[in-house]
């Protein structure tokens, strides 16, 4: 940089010519538009790309969406908001979004909760190391519809392996099909069989990011194995947390595969127990109603939920994440240390009358304990 | 340093953003460029070049043997054939392709007859295929299938059909001291004049005496024998609207009739039909009998290996009745669609067929195929040597009834199945609520 903004060198020692004005080079110029275009330019691929298969597809599905649109047939006259409020007293259009939180709730938390007490026993001193973390991936690599016709074999009604089980062990046979919750169970069971190894491998690298003189002062404090995960491990990895928490949210609420493929049909169930949003809009654009205009009317309003969802997720996590010092300690200690920061703003005098004060407080240890002031600061247990 | 090394990474970038730039590039326009270059032209110069795709499902019968015969006739055609797996496959390539104006489809397409609404409904988008010369090669109703719906232009060249027999197990009616050689279980069934009451009647008795053994394989297989016996099942044929499915009598008689006797009798096995406990139910001595158009034997003995009691009896209940079937379209946006014609006439011939037949077991369509020796002596061993050939010609030449099937027939028949499935699979609630939610589900289409 120093290179570019030095003008030319004095000509000769003996001149004293009043400088020529400042004459900027075509080539500096370059430089400068270099240094403040080229950033742009470079990242512009990605842009450009997201433009063509990201936000055309986004806007031209809102058009889509005011009009009569059939798959073959293509558009029709311009209906408003009209395909928007037929979705909306759909019966099957609610019971899929309830069919999509359900299976999201029971297969995201307890996927993420899992992933990170795996990826805690990963990042552990043990034998074979790259083994194990590439057999937590493996499920990731199989196929989605390949998990499905596993899991097909498993989940049937009359002779699945799971009720085989079941019956030897004297249990009854679980519905897998015809019980809404056990086909809830038994899709968010594929999709964590699927997620949460890729899960587990991003908690992973977070944790292995942690520096180990964290470790090492948590022993010398007496901290055991859970004292550590708990006070030094989830709270340094608390963005990578938050990252997999939306993108799951993310994933969650778009979850396709595994219900298509969870009976012959897919399409969610002769009464559309597990049928979710997603699957839902594929059934109108592709199924035989084949009407494009009321599937991107889905479309939208699943990307208005995923949106606000991901808002609200983004303003939970950030709180607990700038609150989180204070949220480490008990509630007790919160207000014993606003007290102190109160008494502290009080006026001297009123500070060593009052007993409880900080001050007060340090005197009466100093006597006793004989310590200074600095090591009685209020302790922080994260 | 920094001198020294900015000049590298800034081509380094450089190059990303190009590479990026070109892979988009590369994309987009690997969309638009489907076409081979081929520039025959159509028609008028018939021994130019000519490359002809054609995309079927499943297994058509069609063997690169079979295809080589066609271009050894016609050494300027070149041939490639896609197969994809499933008919279900095959449908949602096409409708996509079709959707996107016809580009990427291939010069000759197999429709199932299931999927032939769509091609009937945009008859403009397809080459009629009308033919003098080919009066006659058909079934009457196959060809009534495969033509537009008033009957003015034909839209598909019909390959194979799917009359329908009742398949059943030798052993299992042996046990319930019924009669079990193929004559005595047509007997039993009625003989010409089977009618689905007797069916049910035989099932009861059947169920009465076999050990937990259902009569037939599910409430669907025999709903969807019994709706493809009514002429105007869910629409009008005069002008494809839909009828109120509320007040459609017909078929909610048959909807209770199927759901009493698949449940509340325990004449069906409680599967869904090609679900995985449905696959099962054969090697498990699930159900004793089910409909069973040609083109089934295949599926019933990939099912049932080991299970060696299979019978074929030449008896339908309530006249002849036919499941599936397909036809060969030429896409009107196609480059040689003469070309394509001429190839899709000749692999549509009784001759074409007939190997077809030998090669995959679809039973062809055509009425001098049939007649054949070929196909009147062929038997299938797994069937403890059932006449098939024989069996089938004489099922197609009962069928009677051309269910008409307008653009709304898959939608409104999946309420209604579906409805059916609730009740006899999943236990959910009576008959007249499940046949509520299917009037609801009708609704909800917004087409009444």
């Amino acid at each position: 940089m120093s290179v570019q903004t030095h003008a030319l060198p004095p000509t000769g020692l003996g001149e004293r010519d009043p400088r020529p004005p400042r004459r900027v080079g075509f080539s500096q110029r370059l430089g400068r538009w270099d240094v403040k275009l080229s950033p742009y330019l470079y990242i512009s691929p990605f842009f450009l790309l997201f433009a063509v298969t990201g936000l055309f597809p986004l806007l031209y599905t809102a058009w889509v969406s005011v009009h009569d649109w059939s798959l073959i047939g293509g558009q029709g006259d311009m209906v408003g908001l009209e395909n928007y409020t037929a979705v909306l007293q759909q019966e099957e259009f609610w019971l899929s979004l309830r069919n999509t939180f359900a299976i999201f709730l029971i297969s995201s938390v307890p996927q993420v909760v899992m992933a990170i007490f795996l990826a805690a026993l990963l990042a552990q001193n043990i034998r074979a190391k790259t083994f194990w973390r590439m057999g937590v991936l493996l499920p990731y690599v199989v196929a989605p519809v390949a998990v499905g016709m596993i899991f097909g074999q498993l989940f049937a009604d009359q002779y699945g392996l799971i009720n085989a089980i079941l019956n030897a062990v004297g249990l009854p046979s679980v519905g897998w099909h015809s019980s809404t919750f056990a086909a809830w169970s038994a899709i968010a069971t594929m999709v964590n069989f699927r997620w949460t190894g890729y899960n587990t491998l991003i908690f992973l690298a977070a944790m292995q990011a942690v520096p180990s003189e964290l470790y090492e002062a948590a022993v010398l404090d007496g901290a055991g194995r859970v004292r550590q995960f708990f006070s030094v491990t989830v709270p340094q990895i608390r963005s990578t947390i938050i990252f997999v928490i939306i993108t799951s949210t993310i994933g969650g609420l778009q979850i396709f595969d595994e219900p298509r493929v969870f009976d012959v049909k897919g399409v969610g169930g002769p009464t559309h127990q597990w049928e979710t949003t997603t699957l839902y809009l594929y059934n109108v654009g592709w199924g035989p109603q084949m009407n494009l205009g009321r599937a991107s009317a889905v479309a939208w309003m699943l990307f208005l939920v995923i949106v606000a969802i991901g808002l609200l997720n983004f303003l939970i996590t950030r709180r607990i994440s700038s609150t989180a010092d204070q949220r480490a300690q008990t509630r007790k200690e919160r207000r014993a240390y606003k007290d102190a920061v109160r008494r502290l703003r009080m006026p001297l005098a009123a500070r060593e009358a009052d007993p409880g004060s900080v001050a007060a407080t340090i005197t009466a240890d100093r006597a006793t304990s004989g310590t200074s002031a600095e090591d009685e600061s209020p302790r922080r247990t994260s | 340093m920094q001198s020294s090394t900015r000049p590298t990474r800034r081509s380094r970038k450089a190059f990303a953003a190009t590479a990026g730039i070109a892979a988009l590039a590369l994309t987009l326009t690997a969309c638009g460029s489907s076409d081979d270059g081929d520039d025959a032209a159509d028609g008028g110069d018939s021994d130019a070049p000519v490359t002809l795709t054609i995309a079927t499902f499943n297994d058509f019968g069609y063997t690169q043997d079979l295809l080589d015969a066609y271009t050894e006739e016609h050494p300027n055609v070149t041939i490639k054939h896609t197969i994809a797996a499933t008919s279900d496959d095959a449908k949602a390539n096409f409708t996509t392709k079709l959707a996107a104006g016809g580009a990427g489809l291939a010069d000759i397409q197999a429709v199932d007859i299931d999927w032939m609404p769509i091609v009937q409904q945009y008859e403009d988008l397809f080459t009629d295929l009308s033919d003098p010369s080919l009066d006659g090669r058909w079934l009457d109703w196959k060809t009534t299938q495969g033509s537009s719906n008033d009957g003015s232009k034909l839209l598909g060249y019909g390959t194979d059909i799917g009359p329908e027999a009742i398949c059943y197990r030798q052993d299992l009616f042996e046990a319930a001291g019924l009669p079990s050689d193929p004559d005595g279980v047509a007997e039993l069934l009625g003989g010409a004049d089977a009618t689905w009451d007797k069916y049910f009647e035989v099932g009861k008795d059947f169920v009465s005496k076999s050990d937990g053994v259902a009569w037939f394989d599910s409430a669907e297989g025999v709903y969807q024998a019994m709706v493809g016996q009514i002429e105007e099942p869910y629409e009008n044929a005069s002008d494809g609207t839909a009828k109120d499915l509320a007040s459609n009598t017909d078929i909610k008689d048959l909807f209770t009739t199927v759901a009493t006797m698949s449940k509340d009798e325990g004449l069906a096995a409680p599967n869904q039909q090609w679900s995985d406990d449905w696959n099962k139910a054969f090697q498990n001595d699930g159900f004793a009998t089910m409909a069973c158009p040609a083109w089934m034997t295949g599926s019933i003995e990939t099912n049932s290996g080991g299970v060696d009691g299979w019978n074929i009896a030449n008896v339908f209940p309530g006249g002849g009745g036919n499941w599936g079937g397909s036809f060969l379209v030429v896409p009107a946006s196609g480059a040689h669609t003469q070309a394509a014609k001429d190839f899709a006439a000749w692999l549509t011939a009784p001759e074409q067929q007939t190997a077809a037949f030998n090669n995959s077991g679809n039973f062809p369509s055509q009425v001098e195929a049939e007649a054949s020796e070929e196909v009147t002596s062929a038997t299938n061993d797994f069937f403890n040597d059932a006449p098939v050939g024989k069996i089938y010609t004489d099922r197609a030449a009962a069928v009677t009834v051309t269910p008409f099937k307008g653009p709304n027939y898959f939608s409104i028949n999946s309420a209604v199945t579906n409805a059916l499935v609730a009740y006899d699979v999943q236990g959910k609630g009576s008959i007249e609520s499940n046949w509520d939610d299917a009037v609801k589900a009708y609704e909800a289409l917004g087409i009444g």
